[in-house]
C-alpha cells in the first residue's frame, strides 16, 4: 500500500544555512505520529516545507503525498489535496469574517472533491456542530478570524478549522505552545475527537506533555536536521525523564 | 491665488446667460452675480495653493468645457433605484429636475422634496433663508463657479419635528454629446429635531469625458439627525470636483459616508461646522482607485463650541498607477473645550507605482480635548495571503477576500442595509472578486 507521506532524505537550507540534513518518515493512512525535538533541530522547518512556504530551498531529497510529488504542489493546492496546517502561530485577518472565511475554504476545498458547495445554512450547521466538538466559543464565529483571540482561542480555532476542512493529512505545528494545561487538555480532546481511520496527524511538538493526551503511534526525535530515533509512545517518556542530551550522545557516534 | 487666463471663458458664458435671462429678475441673481464676482477674484488652484497641492485640476479646466448642457437623452434604466430599498427617488439630468422620472410619494406633511423651480414658487421664504448660506463661494473657487451658474437644485426640506422614514435618494445623471461642464447642486434642511436619511449617486453615461462641480449644502438643526451616504461610481475620463458644505445646531448629529469607486480625477471637499454644542459628527469614506486615477479626500472638522464629538474613518485601496490623497484637518477653536475628536485613514497600496498622501491636521487651541490620529499606508499582509492560501484558497480568492474585509469596514457603517449589499457587491466587483 502506498504511503500516505513519504519523506525521503529530504534537505532544505534557509539563507544557505543547512537545516534538514537528510529527513526520513514515513506516514500510513490512520496513523498518528509525533515528531519531537530540542529547539532548532529542524522541527518547524519540516512543518512549514509540508505546508507549503516558500522561504525555504529544498536542496534535496523528496515528499511525496498520495504518491504524488507533494513539493511541485502551491500551498493552496496542498489544502485542496487534504494537507492541513495548525500553525504556530495563527495570522490575526482583521475585517475577514469568521463565516465568510470558513465559507470560502471549505467551498473551495468541497469543490476540488467533486462536492457540492455548502449553501448559508449547511455552513452554519457545520460550524456549530464542530464548535461544540472543539470546545470553540461559539461567539468567535462572529468576529473576524483570530482578531483579538486569546492564544487557546487561537489554537483551538486552528482545530476548528481541521474539524471543517476534513483533512487527510494534519500537521499540527507545535500547537501545545503557550497553553496552560486546561487549554491544552481541551484542544487535544478536539484533536483526538478528530482521530479516525481515513486521517493522519503528524503532531510536532518540543514537550513531552502533548502526548500525555494525544497518544502518537510512533515518536521520532529530530536532532540536527535529522531524525535519529524512532520509536513507540514509550519513547517520548523516555525523552521527558532522561531530556534529548542523551539521544545526542547516543547518535554521536553515527556520522553525518 | 492669481486670476488665470482659464476664468476668462467662464465670464464670458455667464454673461452671455445673464444677457439671455432677459432682465427676468430672479430673487437669485443677486447671489449668483455676486459669485460669479467671487470666482474672479479667486480664480482656480494651482498646484502652488496649499490646499491643491496633490491634485491636479488644471488639466481639466484647459479643455473645452461646454457651460450650457440642459439637452441630455439618458437611458432611463439607469434612473432604476436600488434594489430593496423602499426610498423617494428624485432625478436630475445634468443638473435639471426630471419630474417625470422621480418617484416622491406619501411624504409626511410639510416635507419638501423637488427642484428649484418648484420650490422658489412655495417655499421661496425657505431658499431665501438658506440658500447659498453655509455652500462657501467666498472662498472656494468651485463653489463660486457653480453658485453663479445655478440653474436648478435639488431642495430637500424636512420641517421641525418630523420623521421622515424612508430615505432620500438623488439620483445625478450625467450626459453630454460634448466636453461638458455640469454643475449638480443640492440644498437640504433639517430644522430641529428632524430626522432623514439622503442618499446620493451619481452616474456618468456618456462616453465623452466630462466635468462635474457640484455642491451640497447641509443645515442641520437642533437635535436634528442627519445621515448621507454618496456613491460616486465614475466612469474612466470623468473628472469630479464634489463640495459638501454641512452646519450643525445643538445636539444635532451628522453621519456621512463617502463611496468613490472610479472616475479620472475625483476631489471631495467636505466641511463640517459644528457652531453649538452637543453636535456629533461621523465622515466615514472609502475609495477605490486604479489605472491612472486621482482621488482627493479633503475633510475639515469645524468645532466652533464646545463638548461636541466627531469621529473621521477614511480607507482607500490603490493599484496601478493611482494616487490617493487624504487630507483631515480637525480644527478646535479656542472656546470649544471637551472636545473629543478622532481621525483615522488606512490605506492599502497594492502597486509600487500607485501613491498615497495621508495628511492628517489638527489645529487645536483649546486646552481640555482629546484628539487622535493615525494613518496607516501598507501593502497586502503576505502572511495573511499565506495562512488563506493554507485553508484552500487561491491566490486571487485570497487578496480579493483581504480587500473586500477592509473596504466592509466601511460599508458595514452604513446604516441602511440594502444600500450596504448594493455596496458590497459594486466593491468587489470593482476589486474583480
Amino acid at each position: 500500500m502506498t504511503p500516505l507521506l513519504e519523506i525521503q532524505n529530504l534537505h532544505a537550507s534557509v539563507e544557505e544555512m543547512s537545516i534538514l540534513k537528510g529527513v526520513d518518515l514515513t506516514v500510513h493512512i490512520g496513523e498518528t505520529h509525533a515528531v519531537m525535538g530540542p529547539n532548532g533541530s529542524g522541527k518547524s522547518t519540516l512543518a512549514a516545507i509540508l505546508a507549503g512556504r516558500e522561504d525555504y530551498d529544498v536542496t534535496g531529497g523528496s515528499v511525496f503525498y498520495q504518491g504524488e510529488d507533494l513539493l511541485e504542489m502551491d500551498v493552496d493546492e496542498r489544502a485542496r489535496e487534504g494537507v492541513f496546517l495548525a500553525f504556530q502561530y495563527p495570522v490575526e485577518l482583521p475585517g475577514v469574517s469568521m463565516m465568510n472565511f470558513l465559507k470560502q475554504a471549505v467551498n473551495s476545498v468541497r469543490e476540488h472533491r467533486g462536492q457540492e458547495p455548502l449553501n448559508a445554512a449547511s455552513l452554519l450547521r457545520l460550524a456549530r456542530r464542530n464548535a461544540e466538538l472543539i470546545h470553540l466559543d461559539p461567539s468567535l464565529k462572529k468576529r473576524s478570524v483570530n482578531e483579538g483571540f486569546s492564544g487557546g482561542e487561537k489554537k483551538r480555532n486552528e482545530i476548528f478549522q481541521l474539524a471543517m476542512l476534513e483533512p487527510t493529512l494534519a500537521i499540527l505545528d507545535e500547537t501545545d505552545s503557550g497553553l496552560d494545561i486546561d487549554a491544552l487538555r481541551s484542544v487535544a480532546d478536539g484533536v483526538n475527537a478528530l482521530r479516525t481511520p481515513d486521517r493522519s496527524f503528524v503532531v510536532i511538538t518540543h514537550y513531552q506533555r502533548l502526548l500525555d493526551y494525544i497518544i502518537p503511534d510512533f515518536v521520532h526525535v529530530m536532532v540536527d536536521g535529522r531524525i535519529v530515533k524512532s520509536g513507540g509512545k514509550e519513547l517520548a517518556l523516555a525523552l521527558e525523564e532522561r531530556g534529548y542530551e542523551w539521544i545526542r550522545e547516543e547518535t554521536s557516534a553515527v556520522p553525518a | 491665488m492669481t486670476p488665470s487666463a482659464d476664468i476668462t471663458r467662464f465670464v464670458t458664458a455667464f454673461e452671455h446667460r445673464e444677457a439671455a435671462r432677459n432682465g427676468s429678475h430672479f430673487w437669485l441673481g443677486d447671489l449668483r452675480r455676486e459669485a460669479m464676482r467671487q470666482f474672479t477674484t479667486l480664480g482656480f488652484p494651482t498646484r502652488k495653493t496649499e490646499a491643491w497641492k496633490y491634485t491636479n485640476i488644471a488639466s481639466t479646466l484647459r479643455r473645452t468645457l461646454a457651460t450650457d448642457v440642459s439637452v441630455v437623452s439618458v437611458d432611463n434604466a439607469r434612473a432604476a433605484p436600488i434594489p430593496g430599498l423602499d426610498a423617494h427617488v428624485i432625478v436630475f439630468d445634468n443638473g435639471r429636475y426630471r419630474a417625470a422620472l422621480s418617484h416622491i410619494q406619501d411624504l409626511p406633511d410639510g416635507v419638501l422634496v423637488t427642484g428649484l423651480a418648484e420650490a422658489a414658487q412655495s417655499h421661496a421664504w425657505l431658499l431665501r433663508r438658506y440658500f447659498g448660506r453655509v455652500a462657501d463661494y467666498e472662498t472656494c473657487p468651485f463653489v463660486a463657479l457653480n453658485t453663479a451658474f445655478t440653474e436648478d437644485s435639488a431642495v430637500v426640506y424636512v420641517p421641525a419635528n418630523t420623521v421622515l422614514e424612508r430615505p432620500v435618494h438623488l439620483v445625478h445623471r450625467i450626459s453630454s454629446g460634448q466636453d461638458a461642464l455640469v454643475q449638480p447642486r443640492v440644498l437640504v434642511i433639517a430644522e430641529d429635531n428632524a430626522r432623514l436619511t439622503l442618499i446620493q449617486t451619481s452616474v456618468t453615461t456618456s462616453a465623452i469625458p466630462t466635468f462635474t462641480n457640484a455642491v451640497t449644502e447641509i443645515f442641520v438643526g437642533r437635535d436634528a439627525h442627519l445621515e448621507r451616504i454618496d456613491i460616486q461610481d465614475e466612469p474612466d475620463g470623468a473628472s469630479v470636483v464634489s463640495s459638501l458644505d454641512v452646519t450643525q445646531d445643538t445636539g444635532s448629529t451628522f453621519h456621512n459616508s463617502s463611496f468613490t469607486l472610479g472616475g479620472s480625477i475625483v476631489r471631495n471637499n467636505i466641511n463640517v461646522l459644528t457652531d453649538a454644542e452637543h453636535c456629533q459628527t461621523f465622515l466615514n469614506g472609502l475609495f477605490l482607485a486604479e489605472g491612472a486615477s486621482h482621488v482627493d479626500n479633503h475633510t475639515l472638522i469645524d468645532h466652533a463650541k464646545p463638548q461636541c464629538y466627531s469621529s473621521e474613518y477614511y480607507k482607500g485601496i490603490l493599484d496601478d498607477r493611482a494616487t490617493g490623497v487624504f487630507n483631515g484637518k480637525v480644527l478646535v477653536r479656542q472656546d470649544a473645550q471637551q472636545i473629543n475628536a478622532y481621525q483615522s485613514n488606512k490605506s492599502i497600496v497594492l502597486a509600487d507605482t500607485a501613491r498615497m498622501y495621508a495628511k492628517p491636521e489638527l489645529e487645536i487651541y483649546a486646552d481640555d480635548v482629546k484628539c487622535s490620529h493615525g494613518a496607516t499606508t501598507g501593502q497586502l499582509d503576505d502572511e495573511a495571503i499565506f495562512y488563506l492560501r493554507a485553508r484552500g484558497l487561491t491566490e486571487k480568492q485570497a487578496r480579493s477576500l483581504m480587500l473586500v474585509s477592509f473596504a466592509r469596514d466601511v460599508t458595514e457603517r452604513v446604516t441602511i442595509a440594502p444600500l450596504r449589499e448594493v455596496l458590497d457587491a459594486l466593491i468587489t466587483e470593482h476589486l474583480g472578486a
